[in-house]
């Protein structure tokens, strides 16, 4: 036993002497970011985690901000919140950041708001779910649109298409269950009932029991189905194999054209609301957000290869909204906070940001512009 | 007595840990030791249960999230809508509840954490004990199964329903007073006596557990995982110990959960998941099944990093290297790596000394 | 419930069964040589799945598959001659951890190699909407592919173990390692062999399922817990039993989504599985004896 012992303390000091503190840097300023690279919400992570480290990189051969290089620290939280909890007291305390970006979903968020609250740290969010800035703290901004705008757009083409019983369907993630609580908070205002609510895996492999069960229900005239997940396209599929027609609404999680790809012939006809990103070419030349979404969809799709994603365009828009902050307020938590509160007509990905004390999200309904899927590419939607 | 000196010197390394820190400006990294030993709690309960009693259990993650769940729910979900119902009189004239206020200035009427702790660990054995007396009549893969397929109804409940807050699980949970001046809260201030509180519970489970291990029972124990028949032969009911070390175990794991809710002030579905039930089971593997102390250290050690983020995106992958090297290489857990004889492999050392040391 | 709804809910449950029965398949084979689960089964699944769809760029989607399952065949057999093989009679749970340690690492290099998005092999016949009539309801017809490679698996194996020298000496392992080797049995490529096999299986299963649930790095847990409960379910060693086991639970899930939310799917069918398995602790089609036997 006694050997034991000594050989245990041994490995407990030997393990002491290998974490060494990481030496400071004096001129940089630190950002922070907890995206979930890997794991469950790696899809989410993958395109943000590409983007920041892409964007620093632009910022920093430009000359940084002001003079000063940006030091950009990204930790994987594999979409665990008590990983995101530990590695936001790691980078406020050992890294002395000045602002986090992410986490990339809304359950890490709420997670570790009170941490950046009570630590004075600013956090722009890459998760949508409105809770984050509803109430609002005075540290804690998100760049994703809020998930009312997104269902109030889609309700106001059902009451123009003369839908009024719906099915929603939903992911079983952070995304999901937001959507789920706006859209049947939302409903009743526009006059429409929802007849029949589930919630999905987002490891499903199937969903043709599900659509069935909703099939049968003779009342049901249009599907929502919000979803991040890729699962969400298993959705559509199963509706049309099941022979059903009915038209099939998405939220703005459906913003990847891979989803479009993994649906085939499937996807052909789903309308949803998004940021204008996916379909920045067809804007008009005076669009405000048209230059800055051409740059960002081709340098990032030169750069990796793969088609750019609305996820990656929140972390794009939480990263030049804290730079813009910085060029404004300089290497100070709490003048940086209060910069971005004070950003006005500031053009992103998601939209055109007006922050105030009241609103930490900044973006209104317009941010959204509903689109379909015609022959596998996202066109703009304009009635039928 | 002597259990008591054994652990001694792990209770000096515990406040030279601090005094390190603290002399060379570091103490961030009690934050990870803290959660570390939270994790550790349930690890060498795990232990106890899987090494001592020979029963597998892929479903401790499952009781983590009980305690954590139950603790964080009832602490923070407000029960003003109810406060006419008759139950919610009932533990308010018992003095489990009090008035609160959350973050925005609103009114609660929830649990004390005391009264919410002691409801989560007691429904954490309860459940124990009902689903441990059909499942530990199970044997070998068949066991693992159906604890597996506890901590999957764990998980997807907690994951389907609204009171646990679905995917986003449970956020803002208040601190836990355990003592006037002395709380479980992830307040930066808070993090030196948070430490002692986690590292402390470790020690008193530790110390528990090597008593168990040298009690009447621990030697039964150690029948059972010789031998059930020859067990039974002795005259060992060794049905109701492993059903004592299976509460046990699972006691530890609802502890752990409350503690380090109330740590991380919230709690979501990943704590139930099932890879993290795989992953405390390959920690115990790779410390060595039996032995406790081996346990510990790995379930220290691995926690640490990859709460710290150590690895970056390659931390699964070096947390199965490890499983696979130390399972490979040392099939008995770390501690049975002898040092000395793999100095001797080593290259560099002459023949002369190696001849001579034989 | 009208007729053509629990047609409708049969179909589905049938597509899932069959999914569950293909991967718990593999299980059973090598568990059949070395007494052991190996929890890297559903990372089989996933490479067979994804190296397909990147063989598919160059050649034609037969060849593909073929070449697929071969490539997964051989990271089988790599598998086992890295970790298994010199290892002097391990015990089961060092096994079952180094298979805990392969899955995570398989899963890690595949995603360093295929990034995090989905992806997903055509469908064999038909597209994403085709569909075909049966009984009044209606399914896709990749999964007639799906139900049929599982039958021709579990027809195939049960030729094999019950009838061919090499496959009886395949079962002697399991039943007795050191007995076996006083039988004159090569043990050592036993257990390779089945590591080959099961590898296969996986791999063909990765892509008949592929157009349906999509192929992604991390999809191997969640096939592998399943296909494990349904091992388990059928009775360890059974490959009919795996089949029988996992339509049942197939059906379960799906006629579950008519009485209860479909979040609560998974709780509600492994609960009714539990209590399966408490009545016969040996599964459906395990037998006491033999249960009582293994080591684990």
């Amino acid at each position: 036993m006694k050997k034991l012992v000594s050989k245990f303390l041994m490995a407990v000091v030997a393990v002491t002497f290998i974490v060494v503190p990481a030496a400071a840097w004096a001129e940089n300023i630190k950002v922070g970011a907890i995206l979930a690279v890997t794991g469950g919400a790696s899809f989410l992570g993958g395109p943000e985690a590409r983007t920041l480290e892409m964007m620093v990189e632009e910022v920093n051969s430009r000359g940084g901000i002001n003079g000063n290089m940006i030091e950009l620290i990204i930790k994987d939280s594999a979409g665990s919140p008590e990983k995101a909890i530990s590695f936001a007291k790691q980078l406020i305390e050992e890294e002395n950041v000045l602002a986090i970006i992410g986490p990339s979903t809304s359950g890490e968020t709420l997670k570790i708001k009170t941490i950046c609250e009570e630590a004075k740290t600013p956090l722009l969010s890459c998760a949508a779910a409105e809770v984050i800035v509803n109430p609002v703290a005075a540290y804690v901004f998100k760049t994703p649109q809020n998930d009312s705008f997104a269902a109030q757009k889609i309700f106001m083409e059902m009451n123009k298409m003369g839908i009024s019983k719906i099915a929603v369907l939903a992911g079983n993630t952070g995304f999901g269950k937001a959507g789920k609580e706006q859209l049947l908070k939302i409903a009743p205002e526009f006059n429409i009932e929802v007849v029949e609510a589930e919630v999905y895996d987002s490891k499903s492999n199937d969903l043709s029991a599900v659509v069935a069960k909703i099939k049968a229900n003779k009342d049901v005239q249009a599907v929502v189905n919000w979803s991040i997940v890729p699962a969400q396209a298993i959705v559509a599929k199963n509706m049309r194999q099941a022979g059903w027609d009915v038209p099939l609404f998405q939220s703005h999680g459906f913003g990847n054209i891979k989803y479009v790809e993994a649906a085939g012939p499937a996807a052909e006809g789903i309308i949803f609301p998004a940021g204008r990103l996916l379909i920045a070419d067809t804007l008009a030349d005076d669009h405000p957000q048209k230059s800055l979404l051409l740059e960002y969809k081709k340098n990032y799709e030169d750069k990796y290869a793969e088609p750019v994603s609305t996820f990656g365009g929140h972390a794009y828009d939480a990263f030049s909204i804290l730079m813009a902050a910085v060029a404004e307020a300089g290497n100070d938590r709490d003048k940086v906070r209060a910069a971005i509160e004070g950003l006005q007509n500031f053009a992103g990905t998601g939209g055109i940001f007006n922050f105030s004390a009241e609103d930490h999200n900044g973006l209104d309904i317009d941010a959204f512009q509903m689109m379909i899927v015609k022959d596998a590419k996202f066109v703009s939607y304009t009635g039928k | 007595m002597k259990k008591i000196l054994s652990i001694l010197p792990l209770l000096v390394a515990v406040i030279g840990l601090h005094i390190l820190t603290s002399a060379t400006d570091t103490m961030y990294y009690l934050t990870q030791m803290t959660m570390s030993a939270y994790y550790s709690l349930l690890i060498i309960g795990l232990c106890a249960l899987m090494g001592y009693a020979g029963q597998i259990s892929i479903g401790h993650a499952g009781f983590f999230a009980i305690g954590g769940y139950i603790s964080a729910a009832l602490t923070t979900r407000s029960l003003i809508p109810y406060q006419d119902s008759f139950l919610v009189k009932l533990f308010d004239s018992a003095g489990f509840l009090f008035v609160g206020q959350d973050i925005y200035g609103d009114s609660l009427l929830v649990f004390t954490p005391w009264a919410a702790c002691g409801i989560a660990v007691l429904t954490a054995a309860l459940i124990a004990v009902a689903i441990g007396i059909p499942v530990l009549k199970l044997k070998g893969h068949y066991l693992a199964m159906a604890t597996l397929g506890f901590g999957i109804i764990v998980y997807r409940i907690a994951l389907a329903t609204e009171y646990f807050g679905e995917a986003d699980g449970i956020s803002e949970v208040p601190a836990f007073v355990l003592l006037p001046g002395l709380s479980v809260s992830g307040s930066f201030g808070d993090r030196v006596q948070n430490y002692y509180i986690a590292w402390g519970l470790l020690l008193i489970g530790m110390l528990l557990l090597l008593n168990l291990m040298d009690s009447r029972v621990g030697r039964a124990l150690r029948g059972i995982h010789g031998s059930d028949e020859a067990a039974d032969a002795m005259g060992v009911n060794t049905a109701r110990f492993k059903l004592q070390t299976f509460v046990l175990s699972a006691v530890f794991a609802a502890i752990a959960g409350v503690f380090l809710t109330h740590y991380n002030g919230g709690i979501g579905p990943s704590e139930a998941g099932v890879m993290k039930s795989v992953r405390y089971v390959a920690i115990v593997a790779v410390g060595g099944m039996a032995n406790l102390w081996g346990t510990l250290l790995m379930g220290i050690v691995l926690n640490f990093f990859s709460l710290r983020g150590s690895f970056g995106s390659y931390d699964d992958a070096v947390f199965g290297l490890i499983l696979i090297l130390i399972m490979l290489f040392a099939p008995n857990g770390i501690l049975s790596i002898n040092i000395r004889s793999c100095l001797r492999l080593l290259p560099g050392r002459n023949k002369a000394d190696r001849e001579g040391e034989v | 419930m009208t007729l053509e709804l629990s047609i409708q809910y049969l179909m589905a449950g049938i597509t899932y069964g069959s999914i569950y029965a293909i991967v718990a398949i593999g299980f059973n084979i090598i568990y059949n040589t070395t007494g052991i689960i190996n929890f890297a089964q559903g990372e089989f699944v996933m490479f067979g799945g994804m190296i397909a769809i990147t063989l598919l760029n160059f050649m034609p989607l037969p060849l593909a598959i073929f070449l697929a399952v071969a490539i997964t065949m051989l990271i089988g057999a790599l598998i086992e001659i890295c970790f298994i093989r010199w290892l002097k009679s391990p015990s089961v749970m060092r096994m079952v951890t180094i298979t805990i340690g392969i899955s995570i690492l398989c899963r890690e290099v595949a995603i360093h190699i295929w990034g995090e998005s989905i992806r997903s092999l055509p469908y064999f016949f038909g597209n994403a909407i085709s569909s075909v009539p049966v009984l009044g309801a209606r399914i896709s017809p990749q999964v007639l592919w799906v139900v049929g490679a599982s039958a021709l698996m579990m027809v195939c194996l049960g030729i094999f173990f019950k009838t061919t020298a090499v496959g009886r000496e395949m079962r002697a392992c399991a039943s007795n390692r050191k007995a076996a080797v006083l039988c004159g049995i090569n043990t050592q490529n036993m257990v390779t062999l089945s590591f080959v096999l099961s590898a296969g299986m996986g791999a063909l299963a990765g892509c008949v399922m592929s157009p349906i649930t999509y192929s992604q790095y991390d999809m191997g847990t969640g096939l592998a817990i399943k296909g494990f409960t349904v091992a388990i379910l059928g009775g360890l060693g059974s490959s009919g039993g795996a089949v029988a086991a996992g339509l049942l639970l197939g059906i379960i899930e799906a006629f579950s989504v008519s009485v209860v939310p479909l979040a609560f799917q998974d709780a509600i069918s492994i609960a009714i599985l539990l209590a399966i398995l408490f009545v016969r602790p040996q599964g459906l089609f395990g037998s006491k004896e033999a249960t009582g036997l293994k080591e684990f």
